[in-house]
Order: structure tokens, then sequence, then C-alpha cells
């Protein structure tokens, strides 16, 4: 296949794929699956905010809903935690979809579509923290039963590779998207909807299709996470600070780029690790060094840390850009 | 004998207390330029906006190759075979002329690839061969006014709507341009064009209809409408007509 651009996806997880060879240490470990977790969950957020231009305050209703299914159907159903997983994209992906359907249908943009999609989200959270089913206010835990059978695992290597290669496909989705008529498309109606109308483009379906999408990758999150700490409340899984988290990570990696969220992702960790280290045992200090880098970024930096680099680097980051044109023209 | 392309059938619309349009009628006759004209606020931009699809009329139809196409959104309408350009230039400015062109591509194209090169023969065409790569933003007025040209012709359109593509250019960018739709027409694309700029359309028009208050109030051949009284009127004002006649005849 001569598609551009597959093969720095591929040295990129291939890169990455070595960690555990390279250190054994849990903390760096565990450091380096939450950075991916929410490199999963912000990639989710850029196909439907950095491609679609939708931006969206409500993707913690995806998230929790891929956590809670996945949780859910293992504690009170007895299904298996591997078709749990499954099931539990597909869940995100339906609720994306009715929620997309709703607003797109009512023309909500800009800030009113970022208001819906937070109120959304907050009406499951509410419901989740009084619902019988996902254990209301006590919360849901996953039975310790670490099998591979059970989507559980000792290692926390294993954990890492998981992730890795959920990261891996969301990035190989997301390069497809970008080489795709679909894609095209997208980008279209994020850059002028009434132009992209005049040309053919279905708006709705276009914009309804990224936000299922999106919300499958980041309720991909949720399953993860449920599988990984075996524990669920409604704070959690709805609550704002992933909606948040998904949405900072590819502002700050690089809005509508492909490495955009992964850049952002483990920037916005490191910052925020260093910042615990600096401000020690002072609380809230570190969620100001997190505003305040916030602000820097997109005063400065509104391409985020990609076009920061193309800008430091302009040579080594546009030869390749280049490349692939010429690559695709014959 | 011949059907008209397009039919415009006694459309109104209605904004409030605003009657915008009232009962126009016009058709487009197949491999045509046909000219709409008239001054500002006669209606020009809302009845164009009806025939593609924009906006819905309080009454009347639009018929298109004998089918009624009045509630069809502009989506549809482009895969009828009916493309537009804006009046206030729209490009996707964030992407290159070349991506621009390969979104029109796109209706017929899957393929990415054959999309960009359809892209590319479509911008050349329309004399952007030069600039295929640059970021859309970036380009003049009349570069900007070529995009929406090739744009819309990457769709492969029977019908093209164009949306005073001369206004806000200089008279050798207007010199420049024409040639490119004669091309459009001389393949075989219809054309409708709305136009502030009499001089122009006069020249390319095979047909022109002039609309005014939101009536249409004269149609025919550009040489005819250029002498018609009542166009001169709308344009000059009430009286304009005798005006104009008695000052050629005994200047005072």
């Amino acid at each position: 296949m001569k598609a551009p651009g597959y093969l720095s996806v591929v040295a990129v997880v291939a890169a990455l794929a070595l960690v555990p060879f390279v250190t054994s240490s849990n903390v760096i470990l565990n450091f380096l699956v939450i950075a991916l977790l929410i490199a999963l969950v912000g990639q989710g957020w850029n196909v439907l905010g950095g491609y679609g231009g939708q931006y969206s305050f409500g993707h913690a209703a995806f998230f929790g809903t891929g956590a809670y299914t996945t949780a859910v159907l293992q504690v009170q159903y007895g299904i298996n935690a591997w078709p749990g997983f499954a099931i539990g994209i597909a869940a995100g992906a339906l609720v994306g979809a009715v929620i997309g359907f709703l607003s797109f249908r009512s023309g909500l943009k800009g800030s009113y579509f970022a208001l819906v999609t937070l109120a959304f989200a907050e009406v499951l959270r509410i419901v989740a923290s009084v619902a019988p089913i996902t254990g209301a206010g006590v919360g849901t835990l996953i039975r310790l039963d670490v099998r591979f059978e059970a989507f559980q695992f000792q290692s926390r290597a294993i954990f890492y590779w998981i992730i890795l290669a959920l990261v891996a496909l969301s990035l190989v989705i997301v390069r497809m998207i970008e080489n795709s008529r679909f894609g095209a498309r997208l980008v279209a109606v994020r850059e002028n909807e009434d132009a992209a109308r005049a040309l053919g483009v279905d708006v709705m379906a276009t914009k309804l299709g990224a936000m299922t999408i999106s919300a499958a990758i980041t309720a991909a999150g949720g399953c993860f996470y449920a599988q990984y700490y075996l524990f669920l409340d409604a704070g959690i899984a709805y609550g704002p600070w992933i909606s948040v988290e998904a949405l900072l990570a590819p502002i700050i990696g690089g809005v509508g780029t492909i490495y955009g969220p992964l850049l952002g992702a483990l920037v916005v960790k490191t910052l925020g690790e260093a910042a615990k280290h600096v401000t020690g045992t002072a609380p809230g200090l570190d969620l100001i060094i997190y505003g305040a880098v916030l602000v820097l970024v997109v005063g400065f930096a509104p391409r985020g840390v990609a076009g920061l680099l193309e800008r430091l680097w302009p040579r080594r980051s546009r030869a390749p850009a280049r490349a692939e044109e010429g690559k695709s023209r014959d | 004998m011949t059907e008209p392309l397009l039919g415009v059938h006694n459309v109104s619309k209605r904004f409030g207390g605003l009657l915008a349009v009232s009962e126009a009628s016009l058709s487009v006759e197949s491999g045509r330029i046909t000219g709409l004209i008239g001054p500002n606020g006669a209606g020009k931009t809302t009845l164009f906006a009806i025939i593609s699809g924009f906006l819905s009329p309080s009454d009347g139809r639009v018929v298109y190759r004998g089918r009624d196409i009045t509630a069809l959104p502009p989506h549809r309408l482009a895969r009828e075979g009916i493309a537009r350009t804006f009046q206030v230039v729209q490009p996707f400015a964030g992407l290159t002329v070349r991506e621009n062109i390969a979104v029109g591509a796109h209706l017929h194209i899957a393929g990415r690839r054959a999309a960009l090169a359809a892209a590319e023969r479509t911008g050349e065409e329309v004399g952007l061969g030069s600039v295929l790569d640059r970021p859309a933003g970036g380009l003049t007025v009349a570069g900007r006014k070529r995009l929406e040209l090739a744009r819309a012709l990457a769709t492969r359109p029977s019908l093209l709507l164009l949306d005073e593509v001369l206004a806000g250019l200089t008279p050798s960018e207007i010199r420049d341009i024409v040639p490119v739709i004669r091309a459009i027409r001389d393949r075989g694309v219809t054309i409708l064009m709305i136009e502030h700029v009499m001089q122009a359309v006069m020249s390319l028009s095979d047909h022109v209809f002039v609309l005014s208050e939101g009536r249409i109030i004269a149609e025919g051949k550009p040489a005819a409408i250029a002498s018609d009284p009542k166009v001169i009127e709308a344009y000059l004002g009430h009286g304009a007509a005798q005006r104009y006649a008695g000052g050629a005849a005994h200047a005072h």
C-alpha cells in the first residue's frame, strides 16, 4: 500500500513498545499507561474536535459509558471482560451517535455544542450516581481475578502494551481518515460548512460519522480504565475531569494533527508530575501550573506542540510532508 | 419543444413583512450562459439562494430536468449536477488550493489520490496551476474567485450557478476570467450567472433576465436589454430613460 504516513506510525509505536524492555520500574510504566490512556481518549476528541471542528466539552459521556458498560456487564451479568470491552466500545459509539444526532440536528455549533455535550455528560453522571445498576454512590468494584481470560494482568508491562496497541489502532484509524474522502469532507466541514454543502457534502452525516468514531475511541479508553483500576464511581467515569483531559491533550499537542494527542498527553502528564514534585504537599498548586501552561500554549503556540516543533525545525518537519504530497501525486 | 434545463416558476420569498422576491419566473436553456442582472437590493442573491437550495421559497417551485427540486438541500443538488460559487468567497482557508478543489472532486471520486489528481487538472483549467500547493487563505481576490470556479467545476456539474464571480475584480482581472467562463460553457456546462457588473455579463450572456424590486421586469438578448427603457429606469431611477433619450437628442 502506497498510502502515505503509516511508516511514522509504525516507528512511533515500535519505539514506545520497547520501553518495558528498558525499564521495569512500575512507577514509570504506570505513568506511561496513564499518559497513553489520555492520548487515546484525546485522540477520540481530536477526530471530532481537531478534524471536524466540533469542540466537545463532554467526552466523559463516552468514556464513562465504555467504562460502566464493561464493569456492569461483568459485575451484574457475569459477562466476560473481553466481549464486555467490545460491547463497551459499541455502547460508547451509540451514545455518541445519539448525542450527535440530537445536537447536530438542532444545528448546534461552537460554544452551544460544547455546552450541550457538557450537559449530556453531567446528566449521565448524575444518573450514574443514583442508579442501582452502577452501584450508585458506592461505585462499582470489579472482582480481582488476575487471569488473561478476565482481562486482568499481574504485570504492568502487559497493560502497557494493551493500551499502546489501542493507541496504535487509533493512530491507524486517524491516518486512514486523513487519507480518505470522509476525512477530506470532515475537514471541509470544519473549514466552511456552507461551502462544503455546496460541493455535495452531507454535513449532518459527516459530523455524525465523526462523532461516532470519536465516541468509540474515547469509550475504548473508558473500557481500559475499568480493567486497569477495577473500580468506578460516577465522578470518575462521567466526571468533567476526563472531558478536560480529552480536550487538553490534543489542544496542547496540536489540534487536528495525528500525533497531537499523544504529544500533548505526554507533555501534560510530565508537567503534572513535575509540578507535583516541585510543589510537594501544597494542595492544588500543581493544578495552577497546569492552567498556566494551558494559557501559555494557547497564547503562544496556537497550533500546539506539533506546530511549535514545526516552527523550530521547519526544514526537518516540512520535508516529509512535501515528500508525502509528492507520493500521493504520482 | 426543448424543455429548459432549469425552470423557476413564480417563486416568491417573504422575510417577515419584506417581499424580497415576488413571483419571479425564469428559465435557463441548456448549453447557454444565462445572465440574471439587477440593481442592488433587487433580490438577486435571495433568488440565487433559493435556486441553489440554501433558502426555501415562500411560494413557487424550481424545476430541474423536469423534476421539482424546490425542497432539495444543497448537497443533494450537487449530486444532481448543480454547483454554485459564492459571492463572498468561501475558501477552506486552512487547506491548500489543491485540497480545496479535491473536496469538489470527491463528489464523484472516492479515492484520495484520484481526487487530488483530478483537482490538479481542474486547477490548471482555471489558471491556478502555479499555486496548487499554496494555502487557499493566501490567495488574492482574483485567485479566490478562480478557486470558487475550480471547486464547483470539480463536481462535474451540468448547471453552474455563478454568484457575482466578477464583482470585486479589476477590469484587467475581469478580462482574464471572461474567457475561462466562456471555455466552461463551450465544454457543455450550462451557466446561470448573477451579476451586478452590467458590462461583462452583457458580453458573456446569451440571454439575460432583469430583476428589479423582486420582480423579473425584462428578458431577452443582451443588446435588446441594454436599450430597454424599463431596465434603464430600474438602474438609474424613474424618468431616467426619458432624460437619457432626451439628453442624447439635444444636449442642453
